[in-house]
């Protein structure tokens, strides 16, 4: 029935959302920032931890959207173990890919988060997927403020 | 509702027809806006092929034949609320300008620090941010009537709130998050027993039920023309005569003026008092289009039809498990707000839109009132006269799926 959604809503999505991974509050986090997304009210709050500019490890709280969810989900685990040069790189290689500015990513670099690939059709969902490199980027830069999609 | 002729009623809609993603549109975001038929499309097409120039301002004949055609929709939108007298209609951009243009003029002109403003815990941002701007600039007070979990103002609550202080009620006539419709009549009589003048926000009520100011004996009604089948850029304030003459320009400029000297300004009378500069002309010939399409079906009989669907909507969606009604007041318009457990209002408004069915998923500007059902968003499916039985059956359908899939 929702043949033509099926490069948005690949069953990847599906899954993240309806377990989601790293979903905890984190205690001994050196990283807390949170997102929101004004108009659809997608809310979240990202935890890491940061050594020695290692990444060892990322969790997240808040509700949101399926591809919000799924995108949060995902990059946690990927992240995780990553350098903060790494996740940087990343961040911004996601940003191309789901806005769609370069039509030569490097799927390979970056892996399991091609399923979010199919949000550029859908520029209003761009931003459910982007929130949470959004924030991931701002507690790279240890920013205290809440990230918001509309500014 | 066999005699309702929503088959002729369809035809007149050009858009009905369109193909969205392949399949036929299922339009139900009819409280964002409405589609228009073709009677309006043709007026727009006609001013501009034959009867256009600036209004008001030429002693030559298209802008004299412009003039009567817009003054013309002045008397159609007056008929249309009963209003008193032509001097009542203010055209504006719509119900947003309206309502900044009373908070502006009449507000700032006769309230003053520590009056109070009471609106109600349902209101559309529009109705908000105006008397919060206006109480951030003069220092009067906003105050909040409550309603309950089914979404009906609490009427007690509200009486209580008028007291010697309270100089304006500003309350939405029908909510567009939750489709409750407002005790007007009673709100009013009781504010005015208190001489406390009513606005009522009349954006989502008035393409769905017949409106007469005069028997309401409202103080100030707005509404926008694009939710009446009507040109988007088109709006109306109504403004009883008394009030309205007393109060001070919103805007400067031309049409508004009687003479202008570099020393002073005399003002026009009622209403280009209150119309500076060129105005939306087609779009508001446009307007008067509208009303007619609407006068010609009958707006009681478009109240009956809509009710139908909204009980038949609301039957339906009560025998999906997992969802939810947001907004069951007794009083209700033809508005279905809905979440389901686990899926998101925009998971469901993308997945709906991929079947060809348009729905708004969001917080509706009315972020208050997500905050007082603790959610972030709602998924709403409002109605206009031209949908139908089979239109429900299909959304039901696309809702019963996209549960399935989400597992
Ligand atoms: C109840 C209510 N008030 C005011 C408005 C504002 O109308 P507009 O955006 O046409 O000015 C709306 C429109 O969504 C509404 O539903």
């Amino acid at each position: 029935m929702f043949e033509d959604l099926r490069d948005l809503y690949q069953e990847v999505i599906f899954d993240h959302n309806r377990n989601p991974r790293n979903f905890r509050v984190m205690e001994n986090a050196n990283r807390r920032v949170d997102g929101f997304n004004p108009l659809c009210g997608d809310k979240l709050t990202l935890f890491l931890k940061i050594d020695d500019h290692v990444i060892s490890d990322a969790s997240f709280q808040g509700s949101g959207c399926a591809i919000s969810t799924a995108s949060v989900s995902l990059m946690t685990e990927i992240v995780k173990g990553k350098t903060e040069a790494e996740a940087d790189t990343l961040f911004k290689q996601f940003h191309e890919m789901t806005t769609g500015k370069t039509e030569d990513i490097n799927l390979e670099a970056i892996g399991k988060l091609a399923v979010l690939a199919g949000v550029r059709e859908y520029p209003a969902r761009v931003k459910c997927a982007t929130l949470a490199w959004h924030t991931l980027d701002a507690a790279l830069k240890n920013q205290q403020e809440a990230v918001s999609t509309e500014e | 509702m066999t005699t309702f002729p929503i088959e002729q009623i369809r035809a007149d809609f050009p858009i009905l027809g369109e193909k969205i993603r392949n399949k036929p549109l299922v339009y139900l975001d009819n409280a964002a806006s409405c589609q228009k038929p073709q009677a309006v499309i043709d007026s727009i097409v006609h001013t501009y092929s034959h009867e256009y120039a600036n209004i008001h301002r030429g002693v030559h004949t298209l802008s004299v034949k412009a003039t009567d055609k817009f003054e013309g929709a002045r008397e159609k939108v007056r008929a249309f609320i009963n209003a008193a007298s032509t001097k009542e209609i203010i055209f504006v951009r719509g119900a947003t300008e309206a309502i900044n243009l009373v908070a502006q003029s009449y507000g700032k002109s006769k309230l003053k620090a520590g009056d109070e403003i009471v609106i109600s815990a349902m209101e559309h941002h529009a109705n908000i941010v105006p008397w919060q701007m206006l109480c951030q600039q003069i220092g009067t007070v906003l105050k909040v009537a409550p309603m309950n979990q089914k979404g009906e103002l609490l009427f007690d609550e509200f009486e209580k709130l008028l007291n010697g202080n309270t100089k304006l009620v500003a309350i939405t006539h029908m909510s567009n998050a939750l489709g409750s419709i407002n005790p007007v009549e009673k709100i009013i009589a009781v504010a005015h027993a208190k001489n406390i003048p009513v606005l009522l926000d009349g954006a989502q009520a008035i393409p769905h039920m017949a409106v007469d100011v005069q028997a309401l004996d409202c103080d100030f009604y707005v509404f926008s023309g694009h939710k009446l089948y009507g040109p988007s850029g088109t709006g109306v304030l109504y403004g009883k005569q008394a009030l309205l003459e007393a109060m001070p320009p919103y805007q400067g400029g031309g049409d508004m003026i009687r003479s202008v000297t570099f020393d002073k300004t005399d003002y026009a009378g009622l209403p280009q008092k209150f119309e500076a500069g060129t105005p939306a002309i087609a779009e508001i010939i446009g307007l008067g289009a509208a009303i007619d399409y609407v006068s010609v079906v009958g707006m009681d009989n478009i109240a009956a039809y809509e009710a139908e669907l909204l009980a038949y909507a609301t039957e339906q969606a009560l025998q999906i498990k997992g969802l939810n009604i947001i907004g069951q007041a007794a009083e209700k318009g033809g508005i279905l707000s809905f979440t389901l457990e686990h899926i998101h209002p925009h998971d469901i408004g993308t997945m709906l839109d991929s079947l060809g069915i348009a729905i708004r998923a969001g917080h509706h500007c009315a972020m208050p009132v997500m905050d007082f059902y603790g959610v972030p968003a709602t998924a709403r499916a409002s109605f206009a006269m031209y949908n139908t039985r089979q239109e429900i059956d299909v959304l039901m359908q696309g809702i019963k799926s996209l549960i399935e899939v989400f597992g």
